[in-house]
């Protein structure tokens, strides 16, 4: 156990992360250069595609250190995304240490500083890396400077490197082995594992991770969960190396996978702890907080002959990620489907490209929504998620809606389109902090719902790419809220309806209507699109028919072509869905919130 | 109403620059293509019992002589059964048109004449790159009547690049002054792989834009339907029921169809099947024995239903309320288009109004599931 280290790397996004996790591993020659690919942490092809990491992996990476002693170095990736920190605080559980990558160029950003607290809560030693040392526009000293005075840390004990030229890789290797402490833990002791992650594999069923704190484990054990007492006979133990290696048994400290039988995800319950059945332990470790969602969507097929094609994919696809939480829903515009809880906007977009690409899905997301707090005039209060459930407006004593405290790390010279930014999506309180010269943090106390559409994007605009941003939820405030229903050609499509602030109502009705006469096709007839809060009409578009597009003739050479045509847009009209009897494309359903900039 | 028959004659003095029908513009294969349909209506001899109606199209059919047009009606009549009451019908250029000729066809059996009159104005014609002029039309016309003809259609286009609504109506008003019993309007289109397609692309070429379009189309639809003619199909016009086409109507009711010569298309129950285009190819398949077959296809339910509906929109007749998908959906599509007046509803058909013609490309893509 004296040779386990069990560390974490911890980031701003695009900070190198993975590509010093490609390095480690790569030292460790767990893969020939000739097999080699970049980001090989990152298996799930949207991770790859868009250069993130999602979910949590560990590796261990056997390394023989200068003075010629060998070691077993447990590495545990954690995501980089805001959507995805609780993933960051469960890996964060299992180590002793964590390597903070900083972007030279970039310095300390918002995000840093968030998972550096987080790291500090659990306790774990800090080793500052500074990543990209060899770009030109690297600035270590100012780097160091600023993880000196906005993170607290000792800059002297900065490593430099370059993972993407492959310098310095030694030195961090050393440092872990140096720095962190080993862990401390006793083979004897009844076992505690904490799980943090479980994945869905069709052959073997659940595959959980999990860090070993106390007593061992072997294939044949009969493993405890302590949260529910469920019992599991274990199959088969052993770590990760890229690929499953199994072992005769895992000790303490040590961390690696089970398998035991466990049918779906949802069996297990991230943060628990597992013991043995026979010598069980009296206290479980602590845990996580549980995730809630914080983003709901419904999600709906494009005709209902899918629903129970979409029922199985969120099946399979719910094994595999058990942050998505989802309960039936219907709409009168859409027919069955399905109300989804999502940790933010970035996991939604991600549920929903794999839901398409992987699954070969094909449906409609409604605009997202955050959960509104209703309290009525009988004293009762109400939460609603889904505009469709709006009470009647006549029972309402009073609104609220969730708050979030924003906090965001700019250059200076971006302040004041920053203010105007925040101040534009109903930021108050705003307070500031000079960190170090020339930068600044601001926060803002911000309705979550004025966030989670595009405000990512809008502050990477406006900021030229130097603003980050990291949130926290600060509980409900109340707020004046109204629905607000868009009707296309007088019909009401409840899956287009959103919970607005009052002041900000009009604004989003004619962006609405604006967006739907850009997004739906030309019919064969005028299509009127309104916004109305309670029957009164605020906005309004109109989108002008076609009037002609008949060919002049058409015999027997001509029909095959033409029936071809017809299937070929027949295909296309399967992306749309009939209201009415308009024909409105999926994606209009998210677009319509987007703004139209792009 | 029985099956079709179409025999494809590709062959034309010259080629008119909008035309994408397959056609070769030098007469050196007539025979051996004669000898080779001779050789098809063999192998089909058995496909059907009988036929109603026989089209003779093309290319120009008219340039064919005496001697080989009573070679090719022998062999049609020898080998395949008609109604008594058949439909015969020969396209003819005004340019071919002779007292001699018109007298032999009608010799023959032929007993209407689709003539390919596209304009009355000589400028038009020229621009259209046809041979023959308003005055010979007109010519052409009368010798057809004078002959006995009294299923007399005329071919129009319209929509030409510059043509104004009163110019068009000059020549509609010209063609009614005949009193043909049958009317084809064709808007041009431009096709690609054609000199006036390559034109267009040029930017040399610019037709009237949607909304003068539309109005020459109603301007057309209306004007013949004040001189008492049925718009029974978008492009065509009948002085009354008994003198629809009864040939096309087949392509539109899905009714059964064999089509002889090069690119012809043939139709039996749910297969559809198509001839070779070049002339030689066809010709040396078929003086193998074999049939000059290029491909075929065999037709899903859903598919014929498609059709049904894409064609069926194109007429008056409409198609069966039975045929369009999913019952509540085509309900609510059905109110809006009623309501916006794109089509009627009576005796469980949906019909297309005139203005449910000008979209009759998109309409089936509204119901189809």
């Amino acid at each position: 156990m004296s040779n386990i280290r069990n560390f974490s790397i911890i980031a701003h996004i695009d900070h190198g992360k993975s590509t010093l996790a490609d390095r480690l591993i790569q030292y460790a020659g767990l893969v020939s250069d000739r097999q080699f690919r970049d980001q090989i942490l990152d298996t799930m092809d949207i991770e790859r595609e868009r250069g993130i990491t999602i979910k949590s992996n560990s590796v261990a990476l056997p390394y023989t250190s200068k003075a010629g002693e060998e070691f077993v170095l447990n590495l545990i990736d954690t995501p980089g995304h805001v959507d995805f920190s609780y993933e960051v605080s469960r890996s964060l559980s299992s180590c002793e240490g964590a390597l903070l990558l900083v972007d030279a160029a970039q310095g300390v950003e918002a995000q840093t500083v968030s998972n550096v607290y987080m790291a500090m809560e659990h306790d774990l030693i800090i080793i500052p890396v500074i990543n990209k040392i060899d770009l030109p526009s690297a600035d270590v000293e100012r780097t160091k400077e600023q993880i000196e005075t906005e993170l607290g840390l000792d800059s002297e004990s900065c490593i430099l490197c370059s993972a993407k030229e492959g310098i310095g890789i030694e030195e961090v290797l050393e440092g872990i082995v140096e720095r962190i402490p080993r862990p401390n833990g006793k083979e004897e002791n009844p076992l505690t594992a904490l799980l943090f992650d479980a994945y869905y594999d069709s052959f073997r069923g659940v595959i959980i991770s999990c860090r070993l704190f106390d007593g061992r484990v072997r294939t044949g054990d009969i493993i405890r969960f302590m949260s529910n007492d469920a019992t599991y006979k274990v199959e088969e133990v052993g770590v990760f190396r890229l690929r499953r290696e199994p072992k005769d048994e895992l000790c303490a400290g040590e961390v690696g996978y089970i398998i035991s039988g466990i049918k779906t995800v949802s069996d297990t319950s991230i943060g628990d702890t597992i013991t043995l059945d026979v010598h069980p332990a009296l206290v479980p470790l602590p845990g996580f907080k549980e995730v809630k969602p914080v983003v709901f969507s419904s999600l709906y097929p494009i005709s209902s002959d899918d629903y129970p094609s979409i029922v199985e994919a969120l099946e399979k696809y719910k094994l595999n990620d058990a942050a998505l939480v989802y309960q039936k829903d219907s709409s009168t515009a859409l027919g069955q489907g399905f109300r989804c809880g999502f940790l933010g906007l970035l996991h939604l977009e991600i549920v929903q490209k794999r839901l398409e690409t992987e699954y070969d899905q094909s449906f409609i997301m409604t605009v997202p929504s955050v959960q509104y707090q209703f309290t009525l005039q009988d004293g009762t209060t109400v939460t609603v998620d889904n505009p469709q459930y709006y009470p009647d407006p006549g029972s309402i004593k009073s609104t609220a809606e969730p708050f979030i405290k924003a906090n965001i790390l700019i250059p200076e010279r971006y302040m004041g389109a920053v203010m105007k930014l925040c101040i534009d999506r109903r930021g108050v309180n705003s307070r500031f902090n000079y960190p170090t010269p020339g930068r600044i943090e601001i926060f803002f106390d911000m309705p979550l719902a004025e966030v989670i559409v595009d405000f990512y994007d809008e502050l990477k605009t406006v900021t030229h790419g130097y603003g980050s941003f990291d949130y926290e939820m600060i509980g409900y405030r109340e707020s004046n809220l109204v629905k607000l229903d868009i009707l296309v050609n007088g019909e009401p499509v409840d899956a287009l309806s959103i919970i607005v602030h009052a002041d900000r109502a009009r604004e989003w009705g004619v962006r609405m209507c604006d967006r739907l006469k850009d997004e739906i096709p030309r019919h064969q007839f005028k299509i009127a699109v309104q916004g109305a809060i309670g029957g009164k009409i605020i906005s309004r578009s109109t989108i002008s028919p076609f009037r002609k597009d008949v060919t002049a003739k058409c015999y027997g050479g001509d029909v095959t072509r033409k029936r071809k045509l017809l299937e070929k847009q027949k295909k296309g009209k399967k992306r749309m869905k009939m209201v009415g009897s308009v024909m409105i494309p999926q994606n209009a359903f998210v677009a319509v919130l987007k703004s139209n900039k792009d | 109403m029985s099956a079709g028959l179409y025999i494809h004659i590709p062959f034309c003095r010259t080629k008119c620059p909008y035309c994408d029908f397959y056609s070769l513009p030098s007469l050196s294969l007539v025979p051996k293509w004669l000898e080779a349909v001779q050789k098809e209506i063999f192998i089909y001899r058995l496909l059907f019992p009988i036929f109603d109606s026989l089209y003779l199209g093309g290319g120009t059919p008219t340039v064919l002589t005496q001697s080989q047009w009573s070679g090719l009606m022998e062999g049609i009549f020898t080998h395949f059964a008609f109604s008594p009451s058949a439909e015969v019908t020969v396209e003819a250029n005004p340019d071919d048109v002779t007292e001699g000729l018109m007298g032999h066809l009608r010799g023959l059996g032929v007993n209407r004449i689709s003539l390919g009159v596209q304009s009355f104005d000589d400028q038009e014609l020229h621009g259209l790159g046809r041979r023959h002029t308003s005055h010979s039309a007109m010519e052409a016309i009368r010798c057809i009547r004078h002959l006995g003809f009294n299923n007399l259609g005329l071919d129009l286009m319209y929509g030409l690049p510059g043509q104004t609504q009163a110019q068009w109506l000059k020549i509609l008003k010209k063609a009614v002054d005949f009193s043909p019993e049958h009317l084809s309007c064709y808007q041009l289109t431009i096709q690609e792989e054609t000199p006036f397609g390559k034109m267009r692309d040029k930017g040399d070429m610019q037709l009237p834009d949607e909304e003068a379009q539309r109005a020459l189309f109603i301007l057309t639809s209306s004007f013949l339907e004040q001189e008492g003619y049925l718009q029974y199909e978008i492009s065509n016009f009948a002085k009354g029921r008994e003198f629809i086409c009864l040939h096309n109507m087949k392509y539109w009711q899905h009714f059964p169809y064999l089509g002889l010569g090069p690119s012809a298309h043939s139709f039996q129950g749910n297969r559809r099947w198509w001839n070779l285009k070049s002339v030689e190819g066809y010709c040396e398949v078929l003086a193998g024995g074999r049939r000059p077959v290029a491909d075929e296809e065999i037709l899903t339910r859903e598919q014929q239903d498609l059709e049904s509906l894409m064609l069926g929109l194109r007429t008056m007749e409409g198609v069966e309320l039975d045929r369009l998908g999913d019952r509540s959906q085509s309900e609510r599509v059905l109110r809006v288009l009623e309501g916006t007046g794109l089509v009627r509803v009576e005796d469980g058909r949906i019909m297309p109004t005139r203005e449910g013609f000008l979209v009759a490309d998109s309409l089936p893509l509204l119901f189809s599931p």
